[in-house]
C-alpha cells in the first residue's frame, strides 16, 4: 500500500516534469522558429525560397547570392558600425547613470526621493514614441539630425526608467553594515559606489545590459526619423533598402537580417551567466 | 580622562524624536554597554557617535575634542557590525589593512599591525581567505581584527554576537572581554540582550524611548534600579511587580521583587498561592506560583524545588529585597 503511493508521488512528479518541459520546448520552437526560418532561406537561391520556403537549402537550393549582395554592396560594414556604436554608447551610457541614479535613490534620503522614483517610473509607462515630434524638433534644433549621438541621446533617454528601477531594487539589497563600513575605513562616496555596490549588483546590470541592448539593436524607427542619412544607416535600416515598393530582394533582406542576428548573440552570450543570476536573484531570495 | 563625552544629544527624523538630551560621559578604558529594547535609540546613538548619522542637536567629543562634523574615518574610532560587513572581494588581509592603507600608511608598518591583530585573533592561517568561505565565528573574528589594526581611540560595538548561535556568543562573549583587558581601549557596546550587558561592561547605560533611564555598575543597576523600567530590565526572570492594595499598605504604588528573593515559607507565609506551572533547569527551579492577594509571582529556587503543578504553597520574601516604586514610577528608598 504504501509503496504504490509512493511510486504515485514519483510518477506524478515526473508527469510534472514532462509536461513543464513540454511547455518550455514548445515555446522554444516558436521563438526560434522565425530566426531558423530565416537563416534557412538565405542560403537560397530565389527561385527556391518561393518554390518551397520551408525546405532546408540542398545541394538544388543552395545559393550565397543574399550574402554576396549584401557585401558588395559595401556600405554593410558602415551599417554595422554605427548599429553597434549606437547600441554600446547607449548601454554604456544608460548603466552609468542609471546605476548612479539607483545608488542615490537607495542610499541617500532627501526631500525629492520618492518624488523622483516615480517621475522615472513615467518613463517605463509612457512609451517613449508619443514624443517623436518634439524630439525630431528638438534634434532639427540643435544639429544633430543624421547623427549618431542623436540615436544614442534618445535610446539612453528610454533605456534610463526602467534600469534606474531594476537598479535600484538591487541597490537596497546591499547591507548598510557594508556601505558603513566603508565609511569609518575611509572611503569617499563615489568609491562606496563604484567599488563596493556596483561589483555586488553586477548580475542585475548584466540583465539591464541585456534586456535595453536588444530593442536599440532592432530599432527601426529612430534611426528612419532620426538618422536615415547613408552615413548613419543601422543595420535593421540598411537591410530595408532591399525592400522596394514593386520589388524586394528577398534573398538580401534575408541574408542581412541573419548577419544582424550574430552581434546580438555575441553580446548575449557575453552576459548569459550573469543574466540567469540576475533573473534568478530577484525570484528566489 | 573622558574618552567620549555626550552633550544634550537630540535626534529628530521628520516629528518623531528617536533620541532626547543625551548626556553621558565615558572615562578613559572603561567598558560601557548601551542597553535597550528594539526603537529605544542605542544604535541610532551608536551611529551618532560614529558620525554615521548625524544628531539634530547637541555634541560629540572623543578624547576631549569636538568630533562634530568630522567624518567617520577620522574619528578614530573602529567599529564592528552585527551582520560583520567585510567586504566579500576581498580577502582577510585587505579586508583587514583596508583602513591602513586609505589613511597613507607605510607598507612596513602596516604589515606588523596585521601580524600582530591576526595572531591576537588567531586569523593567521585565514589571511588569504576570502570571507565567503570562513564561519560566521571566524568572519566576527576578522571584523574584530579590521577595527583592531586601526588602533582606536574608540571601539564601536554594535549587537556584534546576534548572528551567532548560543554556544558560540558566550564564547565570543569571554573573548572579548579578554581583549578589552589586553588592550585597554574604551569599547562602546550596543546589545539589547541584558545578560551581555551584565556579564560585559563596567558602566551599562539603559536606554528606552530614547532617553537613559539609569547609568551605573551592573551591580547597581541590579540592587538599585532607578525606576521601574530598569527594574523590569535588568535580570532574569524578571522582577515581579505587585500593585494595588499590597503596595500602598506599604506606601508605594508598585513593590518589585526578585524571583530569586522569594523563598518558599512553610510557617506564617506572606503570601499563599498555587503552583500554576514548574520549569527544571537542574541548577534552579522556577516556579510561577498564582498568589491569593498579589497576583503571579515567578519564584526562583536555587537546586531541584519538589514543587507540583497544582499544589498549594506558602512563599515569602527575603528581609530586605523588597523595592518600592512611586506613582512616577520612581525608586523609593527602602524600608
Amino acid at each position: 500500500m504504501r509503496c504504490s503511493a509512493g511510486s504515485t508521488a514519483i510518477n506524478s512528479k515526473l508527469a510534472r516534469r514532462f509536461a513543464a518541459h513540454a511547455v518550455l520546448i514548445g515555446y522554444t520552437a516558436v521563438a526560434l522558429w522565425p530566426v531558423l526560418f530565416i537563416l534557412a532561406n538565405s542560403f537560397k537561391s530565389r527561385r527556391a525560397i518561393f518554390a518551397a520556403p520551408l525546405a532546408l537549402p540542398g545541394p538544388g537550393s543552395f545559393d550565397l547570392v543574399g550574402y554576396t549582395t549584401v557585401l558588395r554592396g559595401g556600405s554593410f560594414g558602415t551599417y554595422f558600425a554605427n548599429s553597434l556604436i549606437v547600441t554600446l554608447a547607449s548601454l554604456a551610457g544608460i548603466i552609468a547613470f542609471g546605476s548612479m541614479a539607483a545608488f542615490a535613490l537607495a542610499e541617500y534620503r532627501f526631500r525629492l526621493n520618492t518624488l523622483t522614483g516615480l517621475y522615472l517610473m513615467l518613463g517605463i509607462m509612457i512609451p517613449i514614441r508619443l514624443g517623436t515630434i518634439g524630439i525630431l524638433e528638438l534634434m532639427v534644433g540643435t544639429h544633430l539630425v543624421n547623427t549618431l549621438a542623436a540615436l544614442i541621446l534618445v535610446y539612453i533617454a528610454s533605456g534610463l526608467p526602467i534600469a534606474v528601477f531594476v537598479l535600484t531594487e538591487f541597490m537596497r539589497t546591499i547591507s548598510d553594515d557594508l556601505k558603513n563600513a566603508g565609511r569609518i575605513d575611509g572611503l569617499s562616496e563615489y568609491e562606496i559606489f563604484g567599488w563596493l555596490a556596483l561589483p555586488l549588483v553586477r548580475p542585475a546590470l548584466s540583465t539591464v545590459a541585456v534586456f535595453t541592448m536588444i530593442p536599440i539593436w532592432n530599432d527601426l524607427w529612430f534611426p528612419l526619423i532620426l538618422a536615415p542619412g547613408e552615413s548613419t544607416k543601422t543595420v535593421t535600416l540598411g537591410a530595408q533598402q532591399f525592400i522596394g515598393q514593386y520589388v524586394t530582394d528577398w534573398n538580401a533582406v534575408l541574408a542581412a537580417l541573419s548577419l544582424g542576428i550574430l552581434p546580438v548573440i555575441m553580446l548575449y552570450v557575453l552576459f548569459s551567466k550573469n543574466l540567469i543570476r540576475g533573473i534568478s536573484s530577484g525570484a528566489i531570495k | 580622562m573622558t574618552a567620549l563625552e555626550l552633550v544634550g544629544i537630540t535626534k529628530r527624523f521628520g516629528q518623531t524624536e528617536v533620541l532626547s538630551g543625551i548626556d553621558l560621559a565615558v572615562a578613559e578604558g572603561e567598558f560601557a554597554v548601551f542597553v535597550g529594547p528594539s526603537g529605544c535609540g542605542k544604535s541610532t546613538l551608536l551611529r551618532i557617535i560614529a558620525g554615521l548619522d548625524g544628531q539634530t542637536s547637541g555634541q560629540v567629543r572623543i578624547a576631549g575634542a569636538n568630533a562634530d562634523g568630522l567624518a567617520p574615518a577620522k574619528r578614530g574610532i573602529g567599529m564592528v557590525f552585527q551582520s560583520y560587513a567585510l567586504y566579500p572581494h576581498l580577502n582577510v588581509a585587505q579586508n583587514m589593512s583596508l583602513a591602513l592603507k586609505r589613511a597613507g600608511l607605510a607598507r612596513a608598518e602596516i604589515e606588523r599591525r596585521l601580524t600582530v591583530a591576526a595572531e591576537m585573533l588567531e586569523l593567521t592561517p585565514l589571511l588569504k581567505r576570502k570571507p565567503g568561505t570562513l564561519s560566521g565565528g571566524q568572519r566576527q573574528r576578522v571584523a574584530i581584527g579590521r577595527a583592531i589594526v586601526r588602533q582606536p581611540k574608540l571601539f564601536l560595538f554594535d549587537e556584534p554576537l546576534s548572528n551567532l548561535d548560543a554556544a558560540l556568543r558566550v564564547n565570543t562573549r569571554i573573548e572579548i572581554a579578554n581583549l578589552h583587558r589586553l588592550l585597554g581601549t574604551t569599547m562602546i557596546y550596543v546589545t539589547h540582550d541584558q545578560v551581555e550587558a551584565m556579564t560585559l561592561a563596567d558602566k551599562i547605560v539603559v536606554l528606552s524611548s530614547g532617553t537613559i533611564q539609569q547609568v551605573g555598575r551592573p551591580i547597581e543597576l541590579y540592587t538599585a534600579p532607578a525606576n521601574l523600567f530598569v527594574a523590569g530590565f535588568i535580570g532574569s526572570p524578571k522582577m515581579n511587580f505587585i500593585a494595588g492594595a499590597e503596595a500602598r499598605r506599604a506606601g508605594a504604588k508598585t513593590l518589585g521583587i526578585r524571583p530569586e528573593h522569594i523563598r518558599i515559607a512553610n510557617e506564617n507565609p506572606r503570601w499563599d498561592g498555587v503552583v500554576r506551572h514548574a520549569e527544571h533547569l537542574g541548577s534552579d527551579t522556577y516556579l510561577y506560583v498564582r498568589t491569593d492577594t498579589a497576583g503571579e509571582l515567578t519564584v526562583r529556587v536555587a537546586g531541584e524545588a519538589q514543587a507540583a503543578v497544582g499544589e498549594r504553597i506558602g512563599i515569602s520574601p527575603a528581609p530586605a529585597t523588597l523595592h518600592r516604586f512611586d506613582d512616577a514610577d520612581l525608586r523609593l528608598a527602602p524600608l
